[in-house]
């Protein structure tokens, strides 16, 4: 987009950079890999990442609610394994299938509430709650399931493997969560309380808005769409594993933080989030074709976030 | 004994805005308590954080025994024998009374491990000379009494053998008994050849201790350092406030009309104690005393933030009840707070976003909030305040500091209160911006807003009120009206002088 006049103002600025520098590495990164095998550009690749990134990109809307409010959720790895695997059991055992979908995204919503809860109320460090909760849920789905896979799914259980008008159903619902929830916290009022509180919690109070209530809000939405996630990830292959969801959390967050979500709270947009996380699901694939080891692109991930976030600091210690 | 132990010549410091420090010179004597006295923002801090260097001069002189020395920082201001005591104690609650006093120079073996036998009794040993062998040095500092607290900081300063001793305002949290045992130890340091600077907002103190004194005003020494045996509180109190309003306060008399605000009895803690006044539509109530006397914290308590204890607050009449900040604004109150950058901005957000913040239930259009409205709202407070920006999107981060703070006016003014509670409205903001937002006061006043100001800067308190209240350690101790207030008047309340006979 070329346009004459001057960005409004730094933020904005700053926000489109962030989300301009991602697609335009998304694009770099096709236009080089493509080069050394044209099979990456195919259709079915493109249709495959995109496919991939449609549970990381779900939960990254989330994730960016948390993270704009000031806190982190680094539970949501093991919040899918559980809800996954409640979809899964539900449904094998004779449950219609859109109600255990919908009981795997309440469930969601209730693990998100007692961390919200922990966090609001008891005010303990989001860190420290969500790591609790990542370690409870891992070694209790372990210890339910006894490490065995679900498997005779009945075939409605297959969501994911649906097309709908052509699209795979997977990426009907990336777009339809990311363009709800980027319109919700751009301008709905709860939205743009949850900016206030992460931009300054003390003044947010001192216009009248509760953050206590806000945090669990957070929380609640961000286990609602790690549900909805974990229904787009158990209904994609035939089986559901009972280490679900293993690093999942490093993903979001990568895909959430990259896309320029400030993790010390107060700025970053949904749709950076859903690029971040396209790039990073990218990046994923581009290292299967260039046939690099799998090890380097955790590296990768991680360097990546270190960069983004020192950008982000660096900037933030400018401005005050 | 005539030889200054140190000597600060023509010493002068500028931070952003302001000039702390103007050519001060002064010096203290081995084994004299000097007292400094001086307003808020005269100069003292800044004057205490040069000689024990956490902050560096920008020109002028630090002699140190006749010799001329620099103070990089406050390891190297230790070392050379001038230690502190602030206020704000800094102690470790939970570690022991002889670890604090020894923290970052503990007597170790060596093998640099902790020699914990020889720090109990070194901590004794100091803690004997200030007569105070009732410490246990084993017990964790929390829950010890703040005289006791105290007694640490002072062994902690002498364990660095310090000769220069700095006490900034030490009795301002003591009780009665523990003043007297601290007047007790400073004259015993002073028998031992220490040389004291004491900084304190309590005049009989300068006359039950001190030998000199220096009085410090808008960051110069007035006239010349005295002998405490030859003046008098009248005329120290002459020398701090001494100057003429200035015309920078072009305030319109008011017409007062009803009550719009009255509280009772109102209590919260030990910071606000049984205060009671009333607010009229469009007078400006001025809010005096020192740092410390409870003034942002009645604030507090009026916004809801510290919901009171005990007493009664009437709105126009009708008893209410403030839990939380959101009943105070359904109530048509504002508080635009003492720390814009803490308390009153969202500093990575635009300017939009911040002046709408209050009233974000009134733009909304089915739950979301209707940009233009927003845009519309936001154009007639930066027109109506001048608020100097850009765009409605510039980043508030970016913005001078006067016009930051017209912002946070901008978030109130926009909830179209009736009381308006100003907390150091004009604190670090250039002259010409201080001036706008006077007219404003002044025009919110005509258009019959109440407005209580909180100010540390007597002119701006005598320019701009039309009645000023004084507290004192939580209290309000004196209302005046416009006419009959002083300076002196206002400054002898807060300081609770007594006996003062003034012309």
């Amino acid at each position: 987009m070329i346009s004459a006049k001057p960005l409004e103002s730094p933020r904005s600025s700053f926000t489109l950079q962030q989300e301009g520098v991602i697609a335009v590495a998304i694009v770099a990164l096709s236009a080089i890999v493509s080069l050394i095998n044209p099979d990456f550009l195919s259709a079915n690749n493109l249709l495959d990442i995109a496919v991939n990134t449609a549970y990381i990109a779900v939960a990254a809307a989330g994730m960016t609610m948390v993270i704009v409010s000031g806190n982190i959720d680094i539970s949501v790895g093991s919040m899918l394994g559980v809800c996954a695997t409640i979809a899964g059991e539900l449904a094998r055992n004779g449950v219609p299938v859109p109600a255990a979908f919908a009981a795997a995204v309440l469930a969601g919503g209730a693990l998100g509430a007692v961390n919200g809860l922990l966090v609001a109320y008891a005010r303990i460090p989001a860190i420290v709650v969500t790591l609790g909760m990542l370690s409870i849920l891992r070694g209790g789905l372990i210890l339910v399931t006894q490490g065995r896979w679900i498997e005779s799914l009945p075939e409605a259980f297959f969501f994911s493997q649906r097309s709908t008008l052509g699209i795979p159903n997977p990426i009907w619902v990336m777009v339809l969560v990311s363009v709800l929830t980027w319109l919700f916290m751009k301008y709905h009022r709860l939205g743009r309380a949850i900016y206030a509180v992460g931009g300054n919690a003390e003044a947010a109070r001192l216009a009248g808005i509760n953050p206590k209530r806000i945090y669990l809000f957070v929380f609640i939405m961000n286990g609602l769409l790690v549900g909805l996630a974990a229904v787009l990830y158990a209904s994609r292959f035939t089986a559901i594993q009972s280490n679900a969801g293993q690093g999942f959390e490093l993903a979001v967050i990568s895909g959430t933080v990259v896309g320029g979500v400030s993790i010390l709270g107060g700025v970053g947009s949904v749709m950076g989030a859903l690029l971040g996380s396209l790039l990073i699901s990218q990046i994923g694939t581009a290292a299967i074709f260039l046939k690099v080891s799998p090890f380097w692109l955790q590296a990768v991930q991680g360097g990546l976030i270190l960069l983004t976030v020192l950008v982000d600091v660096l900037r933030r210690r400018r401005m005050t | 004994m005539a030889v200054p132990i140190i000597e600060l010549r023509e010493i002068s410091k500028a931070f952003p805005g302001v000039q702390a420090l103007d050519r001060v010179s002064f010096e203290v004597r081995e084994g004299e308590v000097h007292a400094l006295l001086g307003e808020n923002g005269a100069g003292k801090s800044t004057l205490i954080k040069i000689l024990t260097g956490a902050h560096q001069p920008d020109s002028g002189t630090i002699l140190l025994r006749g010799q001329p020395i620099t103070i990089p920082d406050t390891r190297q201001g230790l070392k050379l024998g001038i230690a502190a005591i602030y206020q704000e104690l800094s102690l470790y609650p939970d570690l022991t009374v002889a670890e604090n006093i020894f923290m970052g120079h503990q007597p170790s073996n060596r093998f640099g491990m902790v020699d914990w036998r020889q720090m109990q009794q070194r901590a004794r040993a100091l803690l004997h000379e200030l007569d105070a062998d009732d410490l246990d040095v084993t017990r964790p500092v929390r829950g010890l009494s703040v005289g006791n607290q105290q007694r640490v900081e002072i062994a902690k300063a002498l364990s660095h053998d310090a000769r220069i001793l700095i006490m900034d305002e030490p009795t301002a949290a003591l009780t009665q008994h523990d003043v007297e045992r601290l007047f007790e130890i400073v004259r015993r340091l002073r028998a031992r050849g220490v040389a004291i600077i004491y900084i304190t907002h309590r005049l009989e103190e300068v006359f039950l201790l001190a030998d000199r004194v220096t009085v410090l005003r808008d960051g110069r020494v007035v006239g010349t350092t005295l002998e405490v045996s030859q003046t008098n509180q009248a005329e120290l109190v002459k020398m701090m406030v001494g100057r003429t309003l200035d015309t920078l306060f072009p305030k319109d008399p008011a017409i007062p009309g009803e009550v719009v605000l009255e509280v009772r009895n109102l209590s919260y803690g030990r910071t606000t104690r049984n205060v009671s006044f009333t607010l009229r539509r469009g007078e400006i109530v001025g809010l005096a005393g020192l740092v410390g006397a409870g003034r942002s914290e009645l604030a507090q308590v009026l916004f809801g933030i510290t919901p009171a204890q005990s007493g009664t607050i009437l709105v126009e009449g009708k008893e209410v009840r403030i839990r939380n900040p959101r009943e105070a604004m359904a109530l048509g109150i504002a508080y635009v707070p003492e720390d814009r950058k803490l308390q009153g901005l969202l500093l990575p957000m635009s300017v939009r976003e911040n002046t709408t913040l209050a009233v974000l239930r009134q733009l909304l259009r089915y739950g979301f909030v209707d940009h233009q409205a927003e845009s519309r709202l936001t154009q007639e407070y930066v027109d109506r305040l001048q608020i100097r920006t850009p765009s409605l999107m510039q980043q508030v981060a970016n913005l001078s500091g006067g016009n930051q703070q017209k912002v946070v006016l901008a978030k109130w003014l926009a909830a179209k209160p009736r009381v308006l509670i100003l907390d150091e409205p004009t604190r670090g903001i250039d002259v010409g911006a201080k001036a706008e937002i006077h007219r404003l006061m002044n025009a919110l006043a005509h258009q019959g807003m109440a407005i209580l100001m909180i100010s540390s800067e007597l002119p701006e308190v005598m320019g701009m009120s039309d009645r000023i209240l004084v507290m004192r350690q939580g209290s309000i101790v004196a209302e005046l009206d416009r006419q009959s207030a002083s300076q002196e008047a206002v400054i002898a309340a807060a300081m609770g002088a007594s006996e003062l006979h003034l012309v």
